[in-house]
């Protein structure tokens, strides 16, 4: 698919998800901002995109191993369009998508993993407790 | 004429010329910033976007540039350093010698993934991790932690046959040599050694490991010895391509050098044996 078609499907379901209240997380200036809380119970509400471009992954929020996790449609296109930002404790992790569909972060940036939520994962299995940096 | 050595086979002299010409680069503040430049091309290549360093035909002439600037920075300590490369096919043991106190060091402890000997310990205060995407301001690793193995000389030699240089879309989804010695498809070589050393060299900011340079060493050598096998392939795609660095177009961030220009390692350094 071309990257405009890709783009242009991430934005039409990150602003049907704004309408849902359901965006996460835009980037702001505020970078440990936490996202909306309380969505965890809706991934249900999937944006549902056109049939040639590949289904934009579920909003997450959840405790993993004593980290709060957070994924989310990023209507501003997350760190370099990626369309999807992921945060650990209201810290923004660089993610990125795979043209095969699978997912890295800057943390775990040579392993690719199936879903945003297991990058997460990964990455706090990773920091072993130590906060992220702001993004450069 | 510089020759890049094994490096099992330097000598005590050359391991410590090598290291302490890296302490003097991280001292005056150049060493990061490789760092820094590695890290902002890996996070912005993209596979539907531009590329250059990595996911991309231009990885190995791009990786090859950026070596032969740090080698240069080195050489401008001490001329008589080389970057040796590290042959993880045939070193592929945490005890190998490569991790010894007398060059690297070894793996991290098992609390916090601290490397605790050798010059790059953070208790011998000479190697500050600046550039990073967490707190941790010391060297980590944890070599082979994770059950997987380094790639052995066959699987090398699987990827070595494949006669096409690189195929569309260009990115971590083709086929051919490139794609498959990158590792986001097929046996994995390199992304693997990146996972199996772990710590910083798995993230990012993975130079900020000195191991960086020699495995992208052996990377290198790895394209001298596919060239020398396949001498009617050569780096592919020729020209007109969105968002990938065609055989003549400049790379970032130089911007005054081409892949065609980086295909005769020989004008620049040469390997111990031949390819």
């Amino acid at each position: 698919m071309s990257q405009l078609t890709r783009r242009r499907a991430l934005g039409a379901s990150a602003t049907a998800l704004a309408g849902l209240a359901l965006t996460g997380f835009a980037r702001t200036d505020e970078p440990s901002g936490p996202p909306t809380a309380g969505h965890s119970n809706r991934e249900a509400h999937s944006p549902h995109s056109s049939g040639h471009t590949r289904p934009q992954p579920q909003p997450f929020d959840e405790s993993f191993k004593g980290r709060r996790i957070q994924g989310a449609p990023s209507h501003h296109g997350g760190h370099h369009g990626v369309g999807y930002s992921v945060r650990i404790d209201g810290e923004e992790l660089h993610v990125m998508q795979n043209a095969d569909g699978t997912w890295i972060s800057v943390v775990n940036h040579y392993e690719t993993f199936a879903t945003p939520r297991a990058v997460a994962r990964a990455a706090v299995i990773e920091l072993q407790g130590s906060q992220l940096e702001p993004l450069l | 004429m510089t020759v890049r050595k094994n490096q099992a086979n330097l000598t005590s002299a050359e391991k410590r010329r090598f290291v302490d010409a890296l302490l003097e680069l991280k001292r005056s503040g150049r060493y990061d910033m490789f760092v820094t430049t590695h890290n902002a091309f890996i996070m912005s290549d993209t596979d539907n976007g531009d590329r250059v360093g990595h996911r991309s035909p231009s990885f190995l002439p791009w990786h090859r540039r950026f070596l032969i600037q740090f080698e240069q920075a080195l050489q401008a300590v001490d001329p008589d350093v080389a970057l040796p490369y590290w042959d993880w096919t045939v070193d592929r043991s945490p005890t190998s010698s490569l991790w010894a106190a007398d060059f690297l060091g070894g793996t991290g402890r098992s609390r916090d993934g601290q490397v605790s000997d050798g010059a790059f310990a953070v208790t011998a205060s000479k190697w500050p991790v600046s550039v990073r995407v967490d707190g941790r301001g010391f060297l980590r690793r944890a070599l082979g932690s994770g059950g997987q193995q380094l790639p052995t000389r066959a699987e090398v030699d699987s990827v070595l046959a494949m006669p096409t240089y690189d195929t569309a879309p260009w990115n971590s989804a083709s086929d051919g040599f490139r794609n498959h010695l990158e590792g986001w498809r097929g046996v994995n070589l390199h992304n693997r050694v990146h996972v199996w050393v772990g710590g910083q060299m798995a993230t990012g900011v993975s130079p900020n490991d000195p191991v960086f340079w020699l495995h992208h060493a052996f990377i290198d050598r790895l394209w001298a010895q596919w060239q020398a096998r396949h001498p009617g392939s050569t780096y592919l795609p020729a020209t007109g391509t969105p968002n990938v660095v065609d055989l003549n177009d400049v790379m970032r961030p130089w911007n005054d050098v081409t892949p065609a220009d980086m295909l005769d390692h020989t004008r620049h350094y040469t390997y111990d044996t031949a390819a």
